[in-house]
């Protein structure tokens, strides 16, 4: 029999690389959301099915890591980042792949059908809300970096500028949006109009990517101010 | 005396037990954290305590064996009856070698400082009367149990602010780490040197000035310092490894320093608690040797020490190993650059310690230097709960040893008594 040495049982289980693992499996079940759009906006159903399947799967294991991390949290007040912290970034990682689930889910369901003039902006909106929430998992990245250096120096300034980038991609979807709607609202009244009154609500969760994307940066800011 | 021979051959059985359960215990917490940060296979450190174990069991070990003999109980007591000296000692020893065995078992943190000191009170208490305990000795020990652990604290909380301040917060770790990590090198050399030179090897028979030991010490540094650079300049970087972890090649150049601290670690815990085995066997053999009389300090005959480092290294080669290899395994909270701060710390505070005469604590000074890097937001996380624990078991360690001693006492005492 041997025993473990106490002076690694003194290490609690970090909640830096959970946290990673996390983000890293929200990002490959929101990166599906593109081969999605383009299988819906080719009308191609079967192959949508199968990736919203792949969308629903990434987002089952991303809700298995949330709920370990959970659980296994450490409690102790010597954690290099707030616990608070570090949950309300799980939090925001989470609703990130619920919502692509959502998203697949809801056209799929409706078989909807978009207007060929919006299709490419459409797209476009979607891929710069990808690049915010890939963005967010580059700074996530930076925490193991950031216990190492204790929360200090070039590091910080390094994981602020990609906050600021961060920022200026969720300002760019921002932007998309008005006009992935403002080409809507110029079909709108050719389609029907329970339809469109969903694809306003995608176009809407869509946004809500690059939005939840910035909260998890912001959070991330929070751990830097402490 | 009439028993002398076995009572030679019972304590010389009894301090290998101890020294054993030293080396298996203790050691496999003083050469974990360069195990645990990858800096060393276990294989490598089980070489690297052997070597340095011994050196600082043989070489520096003199000064803390005064302290646990003979500074904590009445000698004066003893002078009509040195048996009860011989029966207490070969008690104390067989307490604290059981208990460290029974603790290992359970892998319980205990203190094999602890251990040692609670049986000797325990066995003077009881044995010879609460008078013939000098508790202002005790006191003083107790009050190194907080001490050693906060000033190795500090230690490492600065060393590890220097390196996040020098090395990891900077423009170019990596540049600067080739910089730096030659100067840790030296202070690493010196420190261990210079108090080596000053209060260790006095016992040797080694009479050198202060002026010169500084001197040897500056010369000792240097030369860790250029073999630490002729290693780091071997070292191979991949860029590739550093784009998921910034500091992966930093960390190899850490590597190099966590090597030379464990050397340290290795040699400073050989120098303090190669004490905790042998004081008392050294103690039985001064009283039987010069046919009966208690003398209040003796000297520490040669073999004594050699017997003891002898009895560390096999407990580390046979149990340790174990121990060694678990700790090897699936832990990644700690990095060469944590594990480096932590460890200096610690060897320095038990060099220093050892100097002065104080049997501390390897294992309180390394929870200690853990602490520190924890509190510099070095570690990811502490668990909290398990410092508790430990903070838990050096209270208890205590009357374990006195009341394991206190039954060996008697027991002895109705055998040859």
């Amino acid at each position: 029999m041997a025993p473990k040495s106490f002076v690694f049982s003194m290490f609690g289980s970090s909640p830096v690389s959970p946290l990673q693992q996390h983000m890293g499996k929200v990002q490959s079940c929101v990166q599906e959301i593109i081969p999605f759009l383009e299988a819906a906006l080719a009308q191609d159903w079967t192959r949508a099915r199968e990736v919203q399947k792949r969308i629903a799967v990434l987002e089952g294991e991303a809700d298995a890591l949330k709920k370990e991390l959970r659980l296994h949290l450490p409690r102790g007040w010597m954690m290099p980042v707030s616990r608070r912290d570090v949950l309300e970034a799980l939090r925001m990682q989470d609703k990130i792949a619920n919502k692509t689930k959502d998203i697949a889910g809801l056209i799929i369901g409706r078989r909807m059908v978009f207007p060929a003039e919006i299709a490419a902006k459409l797209l476009e909106f979607a891929r710069r809300c990808i690049d915010a929430t890939a963005q967010a998992q580059l700074a996530i990245n930076e925490l193991d970096e950031l216990v190492e250096t204790g929360f200090r120096g070039h590091e910080v300034e390094l994981v602020e500028k990609m906050i600021t980038e961060l920022d200026a991609i969720e300002a760019d979807t921002d932007a998309l949006q008005v006009e992935v709607r403002d080409l809507l609202f110029a079909k709108e009244k050719e389609l029907y109009a329970v339809d469109v009154m969903f694809m306003y609500n995608v176009i809407e969760w869509i946004g809500d990517l690059g939005d939840l994307a910035q909260r998890v940066g912001s959070r991330l800011l929070m751990m830097l101010a402490r | 005396m009439e028993y002398a021979t076995i009572y030679i051959v019972l304590a010389v059985a009894f301090g290998l037990f101890m020294a054993w359960g030293v080396g298996a215990n203790d050691v496999a917490n003083a050469m974990g954290t360069s195990v645990g940060s990858g800096a060393l296979t276990a294989r490598q450190a089980i070489v690297i305590a052997a070597i340095f174990e011994f050196t600082g069991a043989y070489l520096a070990g003199g000064a803390v064996t005064e302290t646990i003999r003979s500074g904590m109980i009445d000698a004066n007591l003893l002078a009509g009856q040195p048996e009860l000296l011989v029966y207490g000692m070969l008690a104390s020893l067989l307490a604290a070698a059981i208990w460290l065995l029974v603790a290992s078992h359970f892998g319980w943190p205990v203190s094999t400082t602890h251990s040692i000191v609670g049986a000797i009170v325990g066995f003077a208490a009881v044995g010879l009367g609460m008078e013939a305990v000098k508790w202002g000795k005790i006191g003083s020990i107790v009050m190194s149990w907080v001490i050693s652990p906060a000033l190795a604290g500090i230690i490492a909380y600065w060393l590890f602010q220097s390196v996040q301040k020098f090395i990891l917060d900077t423009e170019n770790p990596l540049k600067n780490a080739k910089r730096y990590v030659p100067v840790y090198i030296f202070l690493v050399g010196f420190i261990v040197a210079l108090v080596t030179l000053t209060k260790g090897l006095k016992h040797v028979g080694l009479h050198i000035s202060t002026g010169q030991s500084y001197l040897y010490a500056v010369i000792t540094g240097a030369v860790t310092m250029l073999i630490g650079i002729y290693a780091i300049s071997r070292l191979r970087f991949d860029p590739k490894a550093d784009r998921d972890f910034h500091f992966a090649n930093v960390e190899k150049v850490f590597g190099v320093l966590m090597i030379v601290t464990a050397c340290a670690m290795a040699f400073a815990h050989g120098s303090n608690d190669v004490a905790n085995a042998v004081g008392p066997l050294a103690a039985i053999i001064s009283v039987i040797q010069s046919g009966g009389e208690v003398a209040s300090k003796a000297a520490m005959p040669a073999w004594v020490l050699l017997l003891g480092g002898i009895g560390i290294v096999f407990g580390l080669a046979t149990f340790g190993y174990k121990v060694m290899a678990t700790v090897g395994r699936g832990i990644t909270e700690l990095t060469p650059s944590r594990g480096f701060a932590a460890t200096l710390a610690a060897a320095g505070t038990v060099v220093l310690a050892s100097g002065t005469g104080l049997p501390i604590s390897t294992t309180h000074t390394l929870v200690g230097g853990v602490l520190g890097v924890g509190l510099a937001r070095g570690i990811a996380a502490l668990n909290l709960e398990v410092v508790r624990a430990i903070f838990l078991s050096w209270i208890v360690t205590l009357p374990a040893g006195a009341i394991l001693a206190i039954v060996f006492f008697f027991l002895l005492k109705g055998i040859f008594g």
